[in-house]
């Protein structure tokens, strides 16, 4: 197996609070990795870091053997080639749905119009969004936007794909709409790297879970051992909690 | 005869010296526009400049670029926005004429001063508009790969200047009024345009009542003109739902007014038409 991405060592604080504390693990081609952990244990940060929203302070994130934290690496270009799916949807509110999901590929990837407005139908056509390309983003429900921002993200037509809790921001009707879309999108064979409090999805839609907890990497294991036989303590705790509030 | 009144004297006045009030009206307005627009751009580009992230792995050469031209930037902020417009003109026409023998026309320095007088408060104001967009929008615009100039051009600065749109046209107010100022280095704006017709007509009162009405026109006039093109940038509240292979019997149903009745559309399609 290949990977997307290799974290070594990956450190980061703010201030004098260090919240990554040594991160190791991998992304591979084709893989669903959920990562699970508490509130507060550093899910998103390490998110952000990997597609350089922050900077990390020590260790390496490899990228086609490259480490994109060295000096003069083209950021920009790396981050088109990882999407991102965040929480609060942050679709471009001045723009519209078709418009959210060409300008990337216009101004960074520099497709010309035509061939942008294509790729953004097909991906907007996925996620049951195409009927909507002249709508503003105040226009739509939550679910509506988030499914416009996986659009846009896939627009880009991405190595992988980040998910930073994609479905916490949603009213619960609408978190099924979502998840459907992710789970389409798994089983073509996406790689995805999803941060979820969703235990079900992580349980029976990712090829591996990761357990992360103060900063560190508890556990990485396929599904059926994190869920059925935890090694670690931790890991058993915040299970039976999860596993009570959802 | 009979003495004249009060409006008797403004008829004359308006008649006789109509033209000159209008050529005056012309140049205060031209000063103000122009001053506005370039202010207004240079406040764009100090803010951007203002706003370019450093990060770690940034050369030294950049970082030290960046913290000079932002230290020049706090200054020509502190300094234009810190004295009266009517010592800049003094310093900068009759400054520039003596230290370095430049020797502008008044209008050109007007709109100098003007502009550059504008930009330091625009600077300030689009920073503000900045500061007012939600970081998610950052983010997103560099999870796509956006550099920070397209960040700002596509998607930052669009939403920042119809935020600040209020703030602008009150900036372009207070330039039709505050040109007035520079009477002092004898452009001949409805300021000095109207001095000089008291000086012929001998009324002050009557004089500088028609001036003012001017003013008010002007400055009334500019007002209705930029809410009218703020409701204009908000466009109307509706939009088109287009023939879907994914959603296959709706087709082009026009959708009015806000999320509020787009929902109970979703919910309840045959009540709406
Ligand atoms: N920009 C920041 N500046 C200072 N502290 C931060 C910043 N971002 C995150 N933190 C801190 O880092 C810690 C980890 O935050 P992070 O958002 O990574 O957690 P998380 O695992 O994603 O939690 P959640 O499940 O609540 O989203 C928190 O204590 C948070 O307060
Ligand atoms: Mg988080």
């Amino acid at each position: 197996m290949s990977e997307v991405v290799k974290i070594k060592n990956l450190h980061k604080s703010f201030g004098k609070n260090e919240i990554l504390k040594g991160i190791d693990f991998s992304v591979n081609y084709g893989e669903v990795v959920c990562l699970i952990g508490s509130s507060g244990s550093g899910k998103s940060t390490l998110l952000r870091c990997i597609n350089m929203l922050e900077h990390a302070d020590k260790g390496e994130i490899l990228f086609h053997g490259e480490n994109v934290l060295e000096k003069g690496y083209d950021v920009t270009k790396y981050r088109a080639k990882l999407g991102m799916v965040f929480q609060q949807f942050n679709l471009f509110d001045n723009k519209t749905v078709l418009d959210n999901c060409t300008v990337g590929q216009i101004k960074v990837l520099k497709k010309n119009k035509e061939e942008a407005r294509q790729i953004a139908m097909k991906y907007l056509e996925k996620v049951g969004m195409d009927a909507y390309i002249n709508a503003k983003p105040r226009q739509l429900s939550g679910g509506q936007k988030q499914r416009v921002a996986i659009a846009r993200a896939l627009s880009m037509e991405p190595e992988a794909l980040l998910f930073d809790e994609p479905t916490s921001a949603l009213d619960p009707e609408m978190v099924g709409e979502v998840m459907k879309v992710m789970k389409d999108l798994a089983d073509s064979g996406l790689t995805m790297l999803v941060v979820t409090h969703e235990m079900s999805f992580a349980r029976d839609v990712s090829n591996r879970v990761v357990f992360m907890d103060k900063g560190v990497i508890v556990e990485d294991d396929i599904p059926a051992n994190i869920f059925n036989n935890p090694k670690n303590e931790r890991t058993r705790e915040f299970l039976k909690r999860a596993i009570e509030k959802y | 005869m009979a003495t004249k009144t009060f409006w008797d004297w403004v008829g004359a006045i308006v008649s006789n010296y109509g033209q000159m009030f209008l050529s005056g009206a012309g140049t205060t307005m031209l000063i103000a526009i122009t001053g506005t627009i370039i202010g207004f751009l240079i406040g764009l580009i100090v803010a951007i400049i203002r706003t370019i992230p450093v990060l770690p792995q940034d050369n030294k050469a950049k970082k030290v670029i960046l913290k000079v031209a932002n230290a020049i930037m706090a200054i020509y902020i502190e300094v234009f926005r810190g004295t009266p417009m009517m010592v800049q003109a003094m310093i900068v026409y009759y400054g520039l004429m003596e230290a370095f023998k430049i020797d502008l026309d008044p209008l050109t320095a007007g709109i100098l001063i003007v502009s550059i007088n504008t930009g330091a408060y625009m600077s300030e104001i689009v920073r503000g508009g900045i500061e007012s967009i939600d970081e998610g929008q950052f983010d997103a615009a560099h999870a796509i790969g956006m550099t920070h100039w397209q960040t700002m051009t596509n998607v930052i600065l669009p939403q920042a200047i119809r935020n600040i749109l209020p703030a602008t046209g009150n900036e372009f107010v207070i330039n039709i009024k505050d040109t007035s100022v520079l009477n002092v280095i004898s452009v001949t704006e409805l300021f000095f345009a109207t001095k000089t017709v008291k000086g012929i007509a001998l009324r002050t009162f009557e004089t500088f009542f028609v001036a003012g009405v001017i003013y008010l026109v002007l400055t009334f006039t500019v007002t209705r003109i930029l809410r009218f093109i703020e409701k204009k940038m908000d466009g109307d509240d509706s939009y088109t739902i287009m023939a879907s292979s994914s959603m296959p019997d709706q087709q082009f149903i026009k959708i009015r007014g806000g999320k509020h009745e787009h929902r109970q559309w979703l919910h309840d399609e045959s009540d709406q038409k």
